[in-house]
């Protein structure tokens, strides 16, 4: 046996050259021979896992990727995307004036001017509703489409994107298919039962500080040479691989690891940074945390990402509203406009949808006495969402809430039709099934007779 | 692979290093010259470890017949290592190890597995295999509660340590009635995804006959659904309490009437008594060899990574044993012995068998399935989390989305000792703990991924603890010569001592760094090495 230390991954990629001129795929390069070598492996785990999956059937798709901003709180509508300059002082508090947009009849809130000059690119929903008040119940109905209290765990629409658009169904990035910007929602953004291989890769640190610490990626303090060295010594010590060569435990372990290392090392993980960006549109952005997430979704479904979530927190406003409204509000007009046009200017408006909601949106009605003082509360009788690109037509408005934004006057829409059509423009079939542990025919969203009421797909703007 | 292999027996001898590698007395040079003379790595021995027992004739029969030969016995630093993990799901100190490899007395093997047979770690362990399979969560979708929870592993934790015989276990379990909060193993018959009868019959086919009910002919399921018609439940005026108990007038259903065993026998329930009780009794009498075989299938499997009926809860005509005597033998020698859980794993561990090396000696697909070897297994992420921080002495923050004064957990609370599934941490999830959701030995998913490695490889998370984590610190720091640190450092964490090769690639590596990075690094590798990694 030969002691000597031949690096491992040499001797990996080797034998998957092999392998794979076994396989009558000659002639691959290196990493190429790899990244395939690493897919089909995943396939093993699949079977291994006894999630059995086939093939996944997608249909043609308009949209490629998405990037949904998760105003984690819930965001009030009637500050934002359903302005009611009328109702007057006790539901709009200092923030009574509406602004005209670029599109004729349509106004958004005061704070929102950059949002204002791109109406023409998005769709306000103003009908959304669902009527769950607790945030992980509401989470978990807008983020799954199915409702809570199921004794099933459904995966949120990010895990579901990537089982059907990830790396069993064409998708070749390195990068996870399923990302979120910087810190996961909890559970009820997961995979549920789809399990693991689906959950959300969270990058942790935060994108405005340089450099952008991305969990595991980046590490603070460790040079690229005394990495690379590292990864020398760990292979020098590898003792028990070399007493067990061509093990399949542990080539799955090293594939995982190769894969790990061109994140670390490799050109890959260079999408997470960001000053490879001109200053001046990193400004544009707002150099801020949510400014440079936008940014970095952006970057990410350039790359081929299927999903990236920007988990925004911060709106879950009981006390203090509108400060944190005069604070946070134009932080967000600035990056999610900067976001949308900057995906219009490149060409990827058109194959990717931008999907903002919170779980509900908040009482209309402020309250003012004590002990909120102006705060607002849970509300999902009505609220707004709004959704830009991948098929979805903008310069529109679907549904509406009354004259103070308290009650549905018009179109209906559950997040299992929100969600329905965003399946349908990414060539997901809502009917389609999702493996499950026990057998269980389960399918992406709940099938008429499950569902309840519902408003149907958003074919108005589509 | 068998080239490869071939290759090792072939070393010329002037390659297998000799010589005093550390001071250690002479009874460990003995040892140890013995161990590299003979073997060209630190895992295998090629002494025989135990006298043959019925356990290995059976799986060397089987072998034989099927042409495999079986893996070399393992060395003693390979053992302790696994039987620690194994039996306690524990990584032995530096100390634990050093102790059992400086023992020269020819039975130290059967006493260590006694001696961790009687840790208080065994009953957290193995009570979280069970509460894996019993479904002890909190929260959604199993929505047992906090204090329910609590209560639930209480009992079982109290059933591990007491070493209850399993017919009882699974009788109480099986009959249980009772407060949610007081009687705990009542939270059987609440710890479930769907609590119609049926929903129940399929929880009690999975957990106590390892068979996947929802795919029995419908007539079949009824008949066992029919001895969970009347179980009851009704709330009270405390918050979240529920009872749960026999309740007779659901027998108006007339559905008792349908009982029949899963064996097809007819039940010929009366009405009135509890017709648990009476599926209870058929489910643990001598005569039921299915409830033996299927625990005792189980219980392998949760020791060697694989069942003899593979998926160990997948019991079914089509998916035979792969050594159907030596099922027969475990399942019989277990319930003479009255259904003792520590019985049946001395069986085991003391066995040949369980004490081979992991480096096989057939590449043949059949050699893992027929227990030729010792399978590699990526430790848990309870375990493997718990042996992170016994390393660098730090502790993690375990968290449960329910705000209640019964999930703050402390610092020193183990990873394999935590009661509820909803209570947690970023690194469990990632590392593939059961959600506990169906009870499904396939939940727990050890499969590596990306980014696990990136994780290990490189998060702060990690980095933190090999860094400022004061029991390396301590290692580091203290003052002897940096031969017997480099010992140290490896019996704290692989358990064994470094061999030649392995001091000249640490000593090539370090002469040009600082010796605190250069520590640092050596430690990093060696937590990040497949050896450190997995079970072997």
């Amino acid at each position: 046996m030969n002691l000597s230390p031949a690096p491992l991954d040499r001797e990996l990629a080797r034998d998957t050259q092999r392998l794979l001129a076994r396989l009558g795929l000659p002639g691959l390069s290196r990493r190429e021979a790899l990244r395939r070598c690493l897919f089909g492996a995943a396939g093993l785990f699949l079977v291994n896992g006894g999630s059995l999956r086939a093939q996944v059937p997608t249909r043609p798709a308009r949209a490629r990727s998405v990037i949904q901003i998760w105003m984690w709180g819930g965001p009030c509508h009637i500050d934002t995307f359903d302005p009611k300059p009328d109702a007057g002082y006790d539901y709009c508090g200092p923030l009574a004036r509406a602004l005209p947009t670029n599109v004729d009849g349509i106004q958004v809130g005061e704070l929102l001017p950059e949002l204002a000059k791109q109406a023409d690119k998005y769709a306000i929903l103003r009908g959304m509703t669902h009527g769950h008040n607790g945030h992980e119940t509401a989470s978990y109905m807008v983020q799954t489409g199915h409702p809570p209290g199921g004794r099933e765990v459904f995966p949120a629409a990010g895990a579901v994107t990537a089982f059907f658009k990830g790396h069993g169904a064409g998708y070749t990035g390195l990068i996870p298919p399923y990302i979120v910007l910087t810190e996961p929602q909890g559970r009820f953004s997961e995979s549920g039962f789809l399990g693991n291989r689906y959950k959300p890769f969270a990058t942790g640190g935060d994108p405005a500080r340089t450099p952008f610490q991305v969990e595991g990626i980046v590490a603070p303090g460790l040079s690229t040479e005394r990495q690379r060295s590292r990864r020398e010594l760990l292979h020098r010590l590898n003792t028990l691989g070399r007493a067990l060569p061509g093990d399949a435990t542990l080539q799955a372990h090293y594939a995982a690891e190769q894969q790990a290392y061109e994140l670390i090392l490799g050109d890959a993980g260079k999408v997470f940074d960001l000053s490879q960006e001109p200053d001046a549109l990193r400004d544009r952005y707002g150099r801020n945390t949510f400014g440079q997430s936008c940014l970095l979704a952006r970057r990410l479904v350039e790359c081929g990402v299927p999903y990236v979530t920007i988990n925004y927190q911060g709106w879950d406003t009981h006390k203090q509203h509108f400060p944190t409204m005069r604070r946070k509000l134009p932080e967000m007009d600035r990056g999610f406009a900067t976001l949308l046009a900057d995906l219009a200017d490149r060409g990827l408006l058109d194959t990717t949808i931008v999907w903002w909601s919170g779980e509900f949106g908040r009482t209309p009605r402020v309250q003012w006495e004590p002990p909120w003082n102006g705060g607002r509360n849970h509300f999902s009788r009505v609220f707004s969402a709004v959704v830009a690109g991948g098929g979805f037509r903008g310069g529109r408005v679907v549904g509406a809430s009354d004259k103070t934004g308290e009650e549905l006057r018009d179109r209906p829409i559950y997040p299992a039709d929100l969600l329905a059509s965003i399946y349908e423009l990414l060539g997901i079939d809502p009917a389609a099934k999702l493996p499950h542990p026990q057998g269980l025919e389960v399918t992406v969203l709940p099938t008429a007779g499950e569902s309840g009421p519902g408003g149907g797909v958003l074919r108005e703007i589509m | 692979m068998a080239a490869r292999l071939q290759a090792v027996s072939t070393i010329p001898p002037q390659r297998r290093r000799q010589g005093a590698i550390f001071r250690r007395g002479a009874a460990v040079l003995v040892c140890l010259w013995v161990w590299c003379c003979t073997a060209a790595d630190p895992y295998r021995s090629p002494r025989p470890s135990t006298p043959l027992t019925e356990l290995d004739r059976l799986v060397l029969a089987d072998l034989e017949r099927l042409g495999i030969p079986p893996a070399e016995g393992c060395s003693d630093a390979v053992f302790v290592r696994r039987a620690f993990l194994d039996v306690i799901g524990t990584l032995p100190t530096a100390g634990e190890a050093r102790a059992f490899l400086d023992d020269p007395s020819p039975d130290k093997r059967i006493r260590l597995i006694e001696q961790l047979l009687a840790r208080p770690e065994f009953a957290d362990y193995w009570a979280m295999k069970w509460s894996d399979l019993l479904r002890v969560k909190a929260e959604f979708p199993i929505n047992l509660w906090p204090n329910a929870a609590q209560a639930y592993h209480r009992w079982i934790l109290a059933s591990v340590r007491t070493n209850k015989p399993l017919d009882r276990f699974a009788r109480e379990l099986l009959t249980a009635s009772g407060s949610n909060f007081r009687d705990g193993p009542a939270n059987f018959y609440r710890a479930l995804q769907n609590r119609d009868p049926a929903g129940m019959a399929r929880v009690v086919a999975l957990t106590f006959l390892a068979a996947r009910a929802e795919h029995w002919p419908s007539h079949r399921l009824a008949g066992l659904a029919a001895f969970f018609s009347q179980v009851g439940f009704k709330s009270t005026s405390e918050w979240k309490e529920e009872i749960v108990f026999h309740d007779p007038s659901r027998a108006t259903n007339g559905l008792w009437r349908a009982a029949v065993f899963p064996d097809g026998t007819p039940a010929r329930l009366e009405p009135g008594p509890d017709p648990r009780v009476v599926f209870a009794d058929w489910l643990v009498s001598r005569t039921n060899t299915w409830f033996a075989q299927a625990l005792a299938n189980r219980i392998w499997a949760w020791v060697w990574g694989r069942g003899i009926v593979h998926e160990p809860d997948d019991f079914r005509p089509d998916n035979p044993p792969r050594n159907p005597a030596l099922l027969d033998y475990l399942a019989r020698e277990w319930a003479a012995s009255g259904y003792d859980f520590k019985h049946l794993l001395r069986v085991v561990l003391n066995s040949g068998t369980y004490q081979r090396s992991c480096v096989p000696r057939s590449n043949a697909p059949a050699a893992a399935a027929h227990f030729a070897h010792y399978p590699l297994r990526r430790l848990e992420a309870e375990v493997l989390v718990d042996a992170l921080n016994q390393i660098t002495g730090t502790a993690e923050q375990y968290t449960s989305p329910i705000p209640e004064p019964f999930t703050f957990i402390p610092a020193d609370v183990r990873a394999i000792a935590l009661a509820d599934g909803s209570v947690t941490s970023p690194f469990l999830e990632l590392f593939g703990r059961p959600p506990r959701d169906t009870g499904l030995e396939s939940e727990r998913n050890n499969q590596p991924s990306p980014a696990q490695r990136l994780h290990l490889l490189n998060s702060s998370h990690i980095l933190r603890k090999l860094e400022q984590g004061p029991r390396l610190r301590a290692l580091a720091t203290a003052r002897r010569p940096a031969e017997e640190t480099l010992t140290e450092l490896y019996l704290t964490i692989l358990s064994r001592p470094p061999t030649e090769e392995e001091r000249q690639a640490v000593n090539k590596y370090t002469r040009t760094l600082h010796p605190r990075e250069a520590f640092l690094d050596v430690a990093w590798a060696l937590i990040n090495s497949p050896e450190f990694l997995y079970r072997h």
